[in-house]
């Protein structure tokens, strides 16, 4: 093997583990190597370090693919596992009852019309295949309202206070000769949203639906959202979410998460999240939700300690717990008790109309 | 300006300037200045990043002009602007002292749009006077628009004026982006770019950089404060670990108490150089007397 192939085949091997090798970064790296020189080990790794990977996500698995690829021993077979792609049952469209062939279209409708009322307010958890499915299509109907922000930026406005840079600018368009005042006003930003959704056991009937809101909230507003989902461990599934087919992004996403429907280590999992993300600034001024039925098998301080500090953090903290829609809850278990005096929010989040609700309160 | 022909001499280059950096970081700097790319540098807040393009500019005796972003940059004070007072302060002047029959418009128009009246910000200012060393420091401040802008600006070391035309660097300007990760930045400006993700530095290594910063500092204190920072590094319950910079800080503070071997009372009374969140020091002065022990 030629040495432009073997570092050829390095990079493909690399962005076949997953980071974000494209061909004008193979170039680059190829280019870095002939600079370096490809006698020495640590220069290649290091050049390939800089122009192979792009975040600190993706050094762990630089590290491995290098490691691999670069030895002394035969290559052993990959062992990659790959998740299987999900499959969604599609289901036929909602089938009426058909008394008689002479029903006329408006009670069809009307008939139609109040199934989908029903499932607006049925607990997800206990929808059937069947009836899943049509609420996955109901998503696509809620509406969103992207929260604002005041930004320090001005742009022009009729009202407001004197851009004097355009006064003048305007002036001297008509060399010098006064006109009118030009104005300005502070330009409304969308403000980012935070999504954390719990994807461990006891949440498993709910994760689907919630990552499907936060798809449709990342739809609305791409670049704003950020979406993590907490199980036993942490996990950035911002980039599954931006994809435009909600059953693609949600593919994707399970692709990602390792720890689908594992414990939770919720105080721990969101101390990661606000030291590695949400204190840099990702938590600033944000509306954070948190989805999650604040099942804790740790310590309930520390989660309480933690989401205390997110609200120091963030411009609003808001909790969805999909057990807030039954009867008679009250939030009493360890968990959910030591975070409720630190929320701006507790809301529910079971069934289409709870999350309409939630997001509501979200654009509020 | 000398160009290093390896990143072992780069190093050195630095290292004589008072920037110590390890081999990865002296690797991908030199890549970059061979192969005349961006250098992206992404870590812990402290570690060193924007003091790498000030050692740069200094190792090589090169001008250094810093772009700090913020939110709402746009290329009026990126790229230039025209100063509209002193424009306007010279159409009056014009209009006053010259005879009425004699003014020229053409030429008076023209005389508007000289280089006098253009504000120079500091990416016109690189592509001039390079070669220079550019900062452009929180990237990740800015908005997606000036990132935009800026890869433009970047992949072509051009700049076009209208009024006066074509602003082209002789030779490109070492350009350093730093960012703190607030927001992920577009795949294409990463693409252009080199990446570096600077770690904090070992304890070996930390007291090195110490003792060039402060040569006054002895080994002995040197060494007890590279210790406890590290040791409150590795605690992982911190919400801030302290970085490079407040290591400095600290020694920095010590020498100007006069102390020369860090008792439990002078570290205690000085921690707030160290740690910045309330917790954090309460935490931390629990713990002083078993890590000075």
């Amino acid at each position: 093997m030629s040495d432009v192939a073997i570092f050829a085949g390095f990079a493909k091997a690399l962005r076949a583990a997953g980071a974000g090798v494209t061909a004008d970064r193979t170039r680059t790296f190829l280019e870095a190597v002939s600079l370096v020189g490809p006698d020495r080990r640590r220069d290649v790794y290091w050049a390939g370090r800089a122009t192979l990977c792009a975040e600190p996500d993706d050094l762990a698995t630089y590290d491995a693919v290098f490691a691999s690829w670069f030895s002394a021993e035969e290559p052993r077979a990959r062992t990659r596992s790959r998740q299987d792609r999900q499959v969604v049952v599609q289901a036929g469209l909602d089938e009426a009852p058909r008394g008689s062939a002479e029903a006329g279209d408006d009670q069809q409708v009307a008939m139609l019309a109040s199934v989908t009322e029903t499932l607006r307010h049925r607990d997800v958890a206990s929808l059937s295949v069947g009836e899943r499915a049509v609420v996955a299509r109901m998503f696509a109907g809620l509406d969103v309202t992207v929260p604002r922000r005041r930004s320090p930026r001005r742009t022009p406005r009729r009202h407001g206070d004197l851009d004097p840079t355009r006064t003048l600018r305007d002036q001297l368009r008509r060399a010098g000769e006064p006109g009118p005042l030009r104005f300005r006003a502070p330009r409304r930003r969308p403000r980012r949203v935070v999504i954390l959704v719990d994807v461990s056991g006891s949440m498993s009937a709910y994760a689907d639906s919630l990552l499907r809101l936060a798809h449709r909230l990342a739809a609305a507003s791409p670049r704003q959202v950020e979406v993590f989902t907490l199980g036993t461990r942490l996990t950035r599934v911002t980039a599954a979410m931006r994809l435009r087919d909600p059953e693609d992004a949600l593919a994707a996403a399970g692709a990602t998460v390792p720890d689908w429907s594992g414990g939770t280590r919720l105080g721990e999992v969101l101390r990661a999240f606000i030291d590695r993300w949400g204190q840099r600034g990702m938590a600033r001024g944000a509306v954070v939700v948190i989805a999650s039925d604040g099942w804790e098998r740790g310590d309930p301080v520390l989660l309480g300690d933690q989401v205390a500090r997110l609200q120091r953090l963030a411009h609003r903290v808001l909790w969805a717990n999909p057990h807030r829609g039954r009867a008679g809850y009250a939030p009493v278990q360890g968990g959910i008790a030591a975070v409720h005096p630190h929320l701006d929010a507790l809301v529910a989040g079971h069934s289409v109309a709870a999350f309409q609700a939630l997001l509501d309160e979200v654009g509020r | 300006m000398k160009q290093p022909r390896s990143s072992d001499e780069l190093g050195r280059d630095l290292g004589e300037v008072g920037y110590l950096a390890d081999e990865g970081l002296a690797t991908i700097a030199y890549l970059a200045l061979a192969m005349q790319r961006p250098l992206l540098l992404e870590g812990e807040p402290g570690t060193g990043k924007t003091a790498l393009a000030e050692a740069l500019a200094r190792a090589y005796g090169l001008p250094l002009i810093r772009l700090q972003c913020y939110e709402g940059i746009d290329a009026t004070q990126a790229l230039y602007d025209w100063d509209f007072p002193r424009q306007i302060l010279h159409l009056r002047t014009v209009e006053a002292t010259a005879d009425r029959s004699q003014v020229d418009a053409e030429s008076v128009e023209q005389s508007l749009f000289d280089e006098r009246f253009l504000l120079a910000r500091p990416i016109l200012r690189a592509l001039r006077e390079a070669p220079a060393v550019l900062l452009v420091d929180e990237i990740d401040r800015a908005d997606d628009e000036f990132e935009a802008f800026l890869l433009e600006v970047l992949s072509t070391n051009q700049v076009t004026i209208p009024e006066l035309g074509t602003v082209r660097a002789t030779v490109p300007p070492i350009v350093v982006l730093t960012s703190n990760r607030t927001r992920e930045l577009h795949d294409a400006l990463k693409r252009r770019c080199l990446y570096h993700w600077i770690e904090h530095p070992a304890l070996a290594r930390e007291i090195e950089i110490v003792r060039t910063r402060m040569p006054e500092v002895s080994q002995r204190l040197a060494e007890q404060v590279a210790g406890v920072v590290s040791d409150l590094r590795s605690r992982g319950d911190l919400l801030k670990p302290p970085g490079v910079a407040e290591t400095l800080d600290w020694t920095a503070a010590l020498v100007r108490l006069e102390c020369d071997d860090l008792d439990l009372e002078t570290a205690a009374a000085t921690i707030g150089a160290v740690c910045k969140y309330r917790e954090d020091i309460d935490r931390v002065r629990d713990a002083l007397s078993s890590m000075l022990a």
